[in-house]
């Protein structure tokens, strides 16, 4: 006889029974532990971003946008934007190029080169900074020849973008690793057996299989680019309306208490930060199986 | 295209995966490699392909020497093991893959590529599903759309790796029936590998058996079943029973006494007896030399009767097949010789 019910059917959802649950807490310890979480991320998480938009707003609307007049605020936020349009295309590249090498190939003295990949989310930001200080600044051996050609890097553009290089190209590599690992070699061997060669290959079957995952880096390399703060201030040399980034700017204004200013230039990079969160999101709500599976930012 | 593995080496971190191998395989003839697990099956193919390079020796297709060609230039069709198909394009894009990334030169153009391709899908049965994505597929039809794009590109000889090894019994039992036509009707050169002795001896023409990266015995299914060349052949392939024997003077003993088994030997001294548990006829006991034990355990196995059988106070039981309704039962003693049998020496 066939019977129906004892067809085994994964949909089927089998509701656990109360006693079978793993943890055994009360509900009213549920619920209080819950309750400690939401007012903790209330205060830390939710409280500041308001105060950031209240503080803006404070003078009025008219005050808010008249900040973004200031001819010294718009280079920062030009600034900001050029080192982040610069840093993270580099980035890009690099953390593929690292991703790949780790991931697809077996070489003398990889885990080392996965720790160095790690080296900038383990080293503090002014750390980074001090080292290109020292590597191009005028105590170094460089100085002399950088200054013969006329190069300036340090307390100009060119040492934030290094810095801000160095501090962000971890997010993709880290993101693409895991993925790429989990992937493995052989839809590549396939388009090569097929006759594609390694661009064909790279470009029609690698990077449509990391799309959502290299989005998902970029979006955070992006979001890091333009808020850091700490490598950037020591090799700016804080030079108003030349060489200081929105978190810089933001820096001076405050120190100025020039308070309306200082949010409203800080209420973009809030934006910003809201902006990336939503997309984050999405790609994790849409694509999830394609992100890395084994860690999550 | 004719294939030539001579004295080939692999080494993967100084271990050997392939130990000197050589093979030749025969234009338009349909070979399966087959052994254990991590016997080195999956090496061979892919040294043949191109993916891996050998250590030491050489390939040969036809009487160009491959080994240093890359594996886009060798122009084999590789059908991987779990697949491995494109999860971004449709089942049309995977198929015209490898036509399509061809150099402008050789490319033929957009339509003939899709006619091409709708043709493949209707060799393999596939036709109207070209529009599905890999993951909108069964196991069976993702495994006919690897094997369409690997006979898209004309290859010169078609690998595959384990086709059906991922598939549920009754559609690996289509598929190879399926496979066998798809070989007769191409005409393309073959090899497979499998671990299922079943799969190669219905499938292949001829039967490589490997085991710890060396080739045991190469021949057709026939050959290898009934002549086995060495005791792992005679284990691996089928059913067999095997029993500790002393050869000499042209005879068998076991315990001090003839069996009754003329030797192809004159006296190799202590020796291994395989023979196969159906081939084996019953002797009257007392009635001449025979092997003779007593029953220690018995089942039925659908139409026969296997049993489990102490000879001369072995320890290892010998097994043999007795018809369903043979009274045999705890205790008995049964007397028998096996039909046909082979003496490996010990060691
Ligand atoms: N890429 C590799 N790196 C290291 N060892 C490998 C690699 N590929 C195969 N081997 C080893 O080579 C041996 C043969 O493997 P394989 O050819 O895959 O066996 P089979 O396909 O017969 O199961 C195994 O011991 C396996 O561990
Ligand atoms: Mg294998």
């Amino acid at each position: 006889m066939f019977e129906p019910e004892v067809v085994y059917d994964s949909r089927r959802v089998i509701p656990p029974a109360d006693h079978a649950r793993p943890t055994t807490e009360r509900p009213w310890v549920r619920r209080l532990l819950i309750a400690i979480a939401i007012a903790f991320m209330a205060l830390v998480l939710v409280l500041p971003l308001v105060l950031v938009f209240t503080e803006a707003f404070r003078k009025g609307a008219d005050a808010y946008f008249a900040s973004f007049s200031d001819r010294q605020s718009q280079q920062a936020i030009y600034l900001t934007l050029l080192v982040a349009a610069i840093a993270v295309p580099l980035n890009l590249v690099f953390g593929v190029a690292a991703a790949w090498c780790v991931a697809k190939y077996e070489f003398w003295g990889k885990s080392f080169l996965t720790t160095l990949i790690d080296l900038p989310f383990s080293v503090s930001p002014v750390v980074s900074g001090m080292v290109y200080v020292l590597l191009f600044g005028a105590q170094s051996a460089l100085h002399p020849l950088l200054k013969a050609y006329n190069i300036e890097i340090i307390f100009a553009v060119p040492g934030i973008v290094l810095a801000t290089i160095f501090v962000t190209f971890p997010f993709i590599a880290r993101e693409l690793i895991p993925l790429m690992q989990d992937q493995g070699n052989t839809d590549e061997e396939a388009a090569l057996s097929l006759g594609a060669t390694g661009w064909q290959t790279f470009a029609r079957v690698t990077l449509p299989n990391i799309k959502w995952g290299l989005l998902y880096g970029v979006l955070l390399c992006n979001a890091r680019a333009m808020g850091e703060f700490g490598a950037v201030s020591v090799v700016s040399g804080h030079i108003r309306g030349k060489t200081t980034t929105m978190p810089l700017d933001i820096e001076i204004l405050y120190n100025e208490y020039n308070f309306t200013a200082a949010f409203a230039v800080a209420s973009l990079l809030a934006l910003l930060a809201l902006v990336t969160l939503v997309f984050k999101t999405i790609l994790e709500f849409r694509f999830g199986d394609e992100l890395a599976g084994t860690r999550r930012h | 295209m004719d294939i030539r593995v001579d004295t080939v080496r692999k080494e993967f971190s100084h271990y050997p995966a392939l130990n000197d191998v050589s093979l030749d395989i025969r234009s338009g003839e349909l070979i399966a490699l087959l052994g254990p697990s991590g016997s080195g099956k999956t090496t061979l193919l892919r040294l043949i392909a191109g993916l891996e390079m050998p250590t030491a020796g050489r390939i040969y297709f036809g009487d160009e020497d491959a080994s240093s060609k890359t594996v886009q230039e060798r122009n084999v069709g590789f059908v991987f093991q779990a697949y491995a198909l494109f999860r971004n394009m449709t089942v049309l894009d995977n198929i015209s893959f490898g036509l399509s990334v061809r150099p402008r030169a050789t490319r033929p153009p957009k339509a003939e590529i899709r006619r091409r391709a709708l043709e493949l899908l209707d060799l393999v049965q596939l036709t109207g599903l070209e529009k599905r994505y890999p993951q909108q597929l069964s196991g069976g039809q993702r495994q006919r759309v690897a094997l369409a794009r690997a006979l898209a590109i004309e290859p010169r000889v078609l690998l595959l790796d384990e086709p059906f090894g991922a598939l549920d019994a009754q559609v690996r039992k289509e598929l190879r029936k399926w496979l066998r036509e798809i070989h007769d009707r191409t005409g393309h050169t073959t090899v497979f590998v499998t671990h299922d002795q079943e799969e190669a001896l219905e499938l292949a023409d001829r039967l490589v058996v490997m085991s710890q990266g060396k080739i045991e015995q190469v021949g057709t299914p026939d050959e290898v079943y009934d002549k086995p060349n060495g005791p792992f052949v005679f284990s691996f392939i089928g059913e067999s029973s095997s029993m500790p024997v002393t050869v000499e003077n042209h005879e068998i003993w076991v315990g001090g006494r003839a069996i009754g088994l003329p030797a192809p030997h004159d006296a190799i001294g202590e020796a291994v007896l395989f023979f196969r548990p159906h081939d084996v006829e019953l002797v009257e006991d007392g009635s001449g030399a025979a092997l003779a034990g007593v029953v220690a355990a018995s089942r039925r196995v659908g139409g026969t009767r296997r049993v489990e059988l102490e000879v001369g106070g072995n320890p290892n039981r010998v097994e043999i097949d007795l018809p369903f309704d043979h009274p045999a039962g705890e205790k008995t003693r049964i007397a028998f010789r096996p039909k046909r049998w082979r003496v490996y020496p010990k060691g």
